[in-house]
């Protein structure tokens, strides 16, 4: 069986795929890729269907071997990648012999890269999903994330023809060190506490969420009724501190929301680092709806 | 049980949270009718089957929905919200599946007993008692994988959570929140008062059924 074995885990690497829909009525988190856009660019790049498992990559990347060879390719956060210690490219589909080592060298930018292999990593699925989601070690390899001596098996890319050539990419623009998040402000006061702000991502960040620094926000009555939340709520509770809501968030939560980063700028968040800055910018649903459609196009010129 | 309609006409709200979610929400506070009616409403919106809709989660006092933003809209969605919830979702709280939880009250199981007698005035004992003597009504699930959230708990022995949350709780932990009570689904941190551990696990994915409740259930503590 085509297998990749993990010789070095990175930082915090956890095979993702599109997420764990439809049990937020039962508890469930639907975690997910955090940069869905390079996630889906990764799979494309190798004719994978979008919803194919990933590895994601955070901040150190892995060292990894390709045991019976395949196909692969890197999209997200840019790495310096060597592929049997020579120079390999980012956003495009390489074929690796068996026994070939694809390592993660230093990183440039962005937080989270997603490294496809062609036919998917397999891993079983958890309610319709192969995500990791760690706090409840439900999902992906054994429901945490990689430690060196993982043998993860891959699909084999017996489902498709596999690549035949590079596909031109476009990767998602990423910035140094600061990101400007577009958000629908939910309520109209603490959203225009938001708009223009700048926030640092502290070091008490995670798949879960952001811990933002910054400005205190002026938090309305402190806790309410709980109610259920998506990915991208910003979240301010009485200490003023906004959180912003990741994939692996709990589906419910009882503080008050100022506004909802777009679809569209999800990725950009996904890569965002501690100690990074956040600006937000409000929108309309109406330019939430516009970038979004560019996102998707930008992926189907592929 | 049998509640009559409170709420009849209360002003129902929609919120848009950002481009892939709606809420609506039946009204502002933690009450019986109210939640029956999000249920409902969130049991119709499922039947629609609407494409695009990814999740629709009832909680105690609205319904959310998630979708695929290319494939449907929030203009859309709240039109049917709002076709839905004037039409005729419940006025009273009938009974639902009962379901009688096993739990292992106080010592290494129950850290918290004694500083909940306390708060109550009472015996750990009384604390038991009062806690098992009643049916508590599953309002919605949340937070984790099959973590109910149940009230309302006897005012005696409401007490808050703790200031600062244990960095880890049992899985299947019984706390009290003030009036909530609930389980642990899993080890994670927690700031709820821990008196007791149900030997039933309220989810596990392997399981047929992987989640022991669901909204609307009636809950009964047997303590053994």
């Amino acid at each position: 069986m085509a297998g990749l074995s993990i010789l070095r885990p990175g930082l915090f690497t956890t095979v993702q795929d599109l997420g764990r829909w439809g049990l937020q009525s039962r508890g469930v988190p639907v975690s997910g890729a955090m940069d869905w856009y390079s996630h889906r660019l990764a799979n494309g790049l190798l004719k994978n269907d979008s919803s194919m498992a990933t590895l994601e990559v955070t901040l150190m990347g892995p060292h990894v071997r390709f045991d019976a060879g395949s196909a692969f390719a890197v999209a997200g956060a840019v790495f310096d990648l060597t592929l049997d210690d020579v120079p390999v490219e980012m956003n495009t589909a390489i074929e690796a012999r068996p026994g070939a080592v694809l390592k993660f060298g230093p990183r440039r930018h962005g937080a989270r890269a997603y490294l496809a292999v062609s036919g998917g990593v397999d891993v079983p699925e958890v309610l319709g999903s192969r995500s990791t989601h760690a706090l409840t070690g439900m999902g992906g390899y054994e429901g945490r994330s990689l430690r060196a001596g993982d043998t993860i098996r891959v699909g084999g890319g017996s489902d498709g023809p596999g690549p035949t050539k590079a596909i031109t990419s476009r990767p998602l623009p990423l910035t140094d060190s600061h990101a400007r998040l577009r958000m629908i402000p939910a309520d109209p006061r603490l959203g225009a506490h938001l708009a223009g702000r700048r926030f640092r991502v502290s070091t008490r960040s995670d798949r879960m969420g952001y811990r933002l620094e910054g400005p205190t926000i002026d938090a309305a009555p402190g806790e309410m009724v709980s109610v259920a939340i998506p990915t991208g709520a910003i979240q301010v509770p009485p200490t003023g501190q906004p959180i912003l809501l990741m994939n692996d968030h709990a589906t419910t939560g009882g503080y008050a929301i100022a506004g909802t980063v777009i679809t569209a700028d999800l990725p950009v968040a996904g890569q965002l680092a501690p100690g990074d800055w956040i600006e937000f910018e409000a929108c309309s649903i109406e330019t939430a709806r516009t970038e979004l459609r560019q996102r998707e196009a930008a992926l189907d010129a592929g | 049980m049998s509640v009559t309609e409170r709420e009849k006409g209360s002003p129902r709200q929609t919120w848009t949270l950002g481009d892939s979610c709606i809420s609506m929400h039946l009204g502002t506070q933690i009450d019986p009718v109210i939640n029956v009616r999000c249920i409902a409403l969130a049991d119709a919106v499922e039947r629609l089957g609407v494409r695009g809709v990814r999740d629709v989660v009832p909680t105690y006092n609205a319904v959310t929905v998630h979708f695929d933003p290319l494939v449907t809209d929030s203009a859309r969605l709240t039109r049917e919200l709002e076709r839905l919830a004037t039409s005729d979702l419940p006025s009273t709280v009938s009974a639902t599946r009962a379901v009688e939880i096993p739990v292992v009250y106080g010592g290494e199981s129950g850290p918290d007993l004694g500083a909940v007698a306390e708060f109550a005035e009472c015996s750990e004992e009384d604390v038991v008692r009062l806690h098992t003597s009643r049916a508590y009504r599953v309002y919605m699930l949340g937070f984790l994988p099959g973590f109910a959230y149940m009230g309302s708990v006897d005012s005696r022995i409401a007490m808050p959570r703790l200031d600062a949350p244990r960095l880890r709780v049992v899985a299947g932990s019984v706390g009290i929140a003030a009036s909530q009570t609930g389980i642990y689904p899993c080890d994670t941190p927690g700031g709820w008062r821990i008196i007791g551990r149900a030997s039933t696990k309220v989810f596990d994915a392997t399981r047929r059924e992987p989640f022991l409740l669901r909204a609307g259930d009636s809950v009964t503590f047997v303590p053994v």
